[in-house]
């Protein structure tokens, strides 16, 4: 299973000093966050895509690209790759390149983006939305499968002999995730393609997430591409910790007030009631995460949003060395202990398959030349 | 449903004081309903009141999150399986109370589709009667209700005076509300209605993937 954080980028007031941070600290911060989130032994970092202000991620792969060339192990995916207004061309050339620069370590993540007012400035409309998702990734799927592709749709121009470069990493495309919160189309469409499936419940009563991921490994079965517990299910999550659970909810509590999404609305008790949200000590956040097998089954990926709502880098870092040394470890060897045989492994790159075996490799032939030199 | 399933009349007040005689009037409504329907069959009549005031915060909270918290999940759910439906709001500035649109803002704008509604609203004055006809019934046509011709506006005066030359007093008009009520729910649980799945009706309701790529007209 693997563990990570997404971010969504924004741009936030600390509404415990009035200040927000400019662009520039917001796209270095986020630079930090990832470097982070490899040094305390996290699997993924993924970062949201937006296009319009107080957001700053609109460039992924440049952002992604960077972090590449400074991890050797994190592997690096997006939450989410609009496939709405994004050509699909450009994603399978900008995505493809990435794949080769960071040896195989991407994945990609594709949502369709609710802001209305953003759809034109690429010359698309939101009424689109579920139309061109499909279109668009039905797209994206032959160009990293095929290497000459003829294609005519409704959303784009046509594609004669068309080669998308580079080709994927040893033939082999980036996993793809789908993400919805509502739609039962994305999740029949992950499910088809038997891509992962990517549910981000952190502000939705678990039982709507259920229901979802119901419907994608059912329909992942019924498309022959295996049986519902093989299906590749993620989820989201959204924790605050502190050694005190008391000190964790006192500090959080303006952030949540405040927050951009849920902010002056149900108080901090409600949400974390109704949503995922876990404001507390690292061992009640094991224990609600460990939670989240019983609604939707055994999954693969389990991703916390750590940077929102103003928090300030500082906190965020220190809230990554929590999250790595005390919750991950003990997650990593319950869900381990609990999933039952059958169960996929969490996707990755043939390419980081064998990294990691000769990694492995290696670290034990020197542990075997120290026992000699003994 | 089954023929022994208690038929279920649900009357939404968005009244604010308590007691007031928006809730006053949803009850006398769903009074006069269940009489006709107990006196038409033999099934059981549940009447419930939802008090919107009590769901007041939910509501603001819902409107903000995107979700229900649970006793407001309940009443939409009570709401929209009802075989019948009360609708009584007071008049704030010459139309239905913020709390009462805010309600009907979270309920799927399918799920009302056929369900039979008595229109009725509470005013100081008799003046803002109409609102029944322009701001009520335009909503639950949108809602594609099938609202009763009977609406009953209850103005101060009405409690304490019986009709003149032109129009019956209160205590009639909510009889005859109530009537067709009771006729609409009974017709109804014969013929059927209901609205169009949604997401959260979950997992059996999927356009399979080839449908959706043949919409497009892809390979």
């Amino acid at each position: 299973m693997q563990f990570g954080i997404f971010t969504v980028g924004d741009v936030t007031t600390d509404p415990t000093t009035g200040r927000a941070p400019s662009e520039h600290e917001r796209i270095k911060a986020t630079i930090e966050i990832a470097l982070k989130a490899e040094e305390v032994g996290l699997d993924v970092f993924a970062t949201g895509e937006h296009h319009n202000p107080p957001f700053v991620p609109s460039s992924p792969t440049t952002t992604l690209g960077y972090v590449a060339a400074r991890t050797e192990k994190l592997i690096l995916s997006t939450s989410t790759t609009l496939i709405t207004t994004n050509d699909p061309v450009k994603i399978a050339e900008d995505y493809a390149t990435l794949q080769h620069l960071a040896d195989g370590r991407v994945d990609l993540m594709m949502g369709r983006g609710n802001t209305g007012p953003v759809y034109p400035w690429f010359g698309k409309d939101i009424r689109q939305g579920i139309p061109m998702a499909i279109e668009n990734y039905a797209l994206l799927h032959r160009l990293w499968r095929e290497d000459v592709v003829d294609w005519e749709g409704k959303f784009r121009t046509p594609l004669q002999s068309f080669t998308a470069t580079p080709r994927p990493l040893d033939g082999v495309p980036p996993f793809v995730w789908h993400g919805s919160i509502r739609s039962p189309e994305i999740a029949e469409q992950a499910a088809y393609y038997g891509d992962g499936f990517f549910h981000n419940n952190i502000f939705w009563p678990m039982e709507h997430t259920e229901k979802m991921v119901r419907l994608y490994r059912r329909r992942f079965a019924h498309y022959g591409h295996g049986t519902e517990e093989q299906a590749i299910v993620g989820l989201g999550g959204q924790v605050f910790m502190r050694k005190n659970s008391q000190d964790a909810v006192r500090e959080f509590r303006p952030y949540f007030d405040n927050a951009p999404v849920y902010g002056h609305g149900p108080s901090l008790e409600d949400f974390t009631e109704q949503t995922p949200l876990t404001v507390g000590s690292p061992q009640e956040v094991i224990e609600r995460t460990l939670t989240f097998r019983e609604s939707v089954g055994d999954y693969q990926r389990q991703l916390f949003l750590m940077d929102h709502a103003g928090l300030p880098l500082k906190t965020v870092l220190e809230q990554l060395d929590i999250l790595g040394e005390e919750v991950v470890p003990v997650l990593r060897e319950e869900f381990a202990r609990l999933r039952p045989a059958g169960v996929p492994e969490s996707p990755v790159h043939p390419a980081v398959t064998a990294a990691r075996e000769a990694a492995a490799a290696i670290k034990a032939t020197s542990a075997a030349s120290v026992t000699e030199e003994v | 449903m089954s023929a022994t399933a208690p038929l279920k009349i649900v009357a939404v007040s968005a009244g604010l004081s308590s007691p007031s005689s928006t809730r006053l009037l949803a009850d006398r409504l769903a009074g006069a309903a269940r009489e006709r329907l107990e006196a038409g069959q033999d099934r059981r009549v549940d009447v419930r009141v939802v008090e919107l005031r009590d769901l007041a915060v939910d509501i603001a909270n819902n409107l903000v999150t995107g979700f229900p918290p649970r006793a407001l999940k309940e009443a939409v759910e009570a709401v929209t399986e009802a075989d019948g439906l009360i609708a009584v709001t007071p008049v704030f500035t010459a139309s239905y109370s913020g709390l009462f649109k805010s309600f009907f803002d979270l309920i799927d704008h399918t799920a009302l589709t056929g369900k039979p509604v008595v229109l009725a609203a509470t005013g100081g004055t008799a003046r803002h009667s109409l609102v029944l006809e322009h701001a009520l019934r335009p909503l639950f046509a949108y809602l594609r209700a099938v609202t009763l011709p009977t609406s009953v506006y209850a103005a101060s005066e009405d409690w304490g005076s019986s009709g003149d030359e032109y129009t019956e007093g209160l205590p009639s008009r909510i009889q005859r509300a109530g009537g067709e009520l009771a006729s609409a729910v009974l017709g109804r649980t014969v013929s059927g209605a209901s609205g169009a799945p949604g997401p959260d009706d979950g997992e059996d309701v999927v356009v399979p993937f080839e449908q959706q790529l043949a919409g497009l007209r892809l390979d």
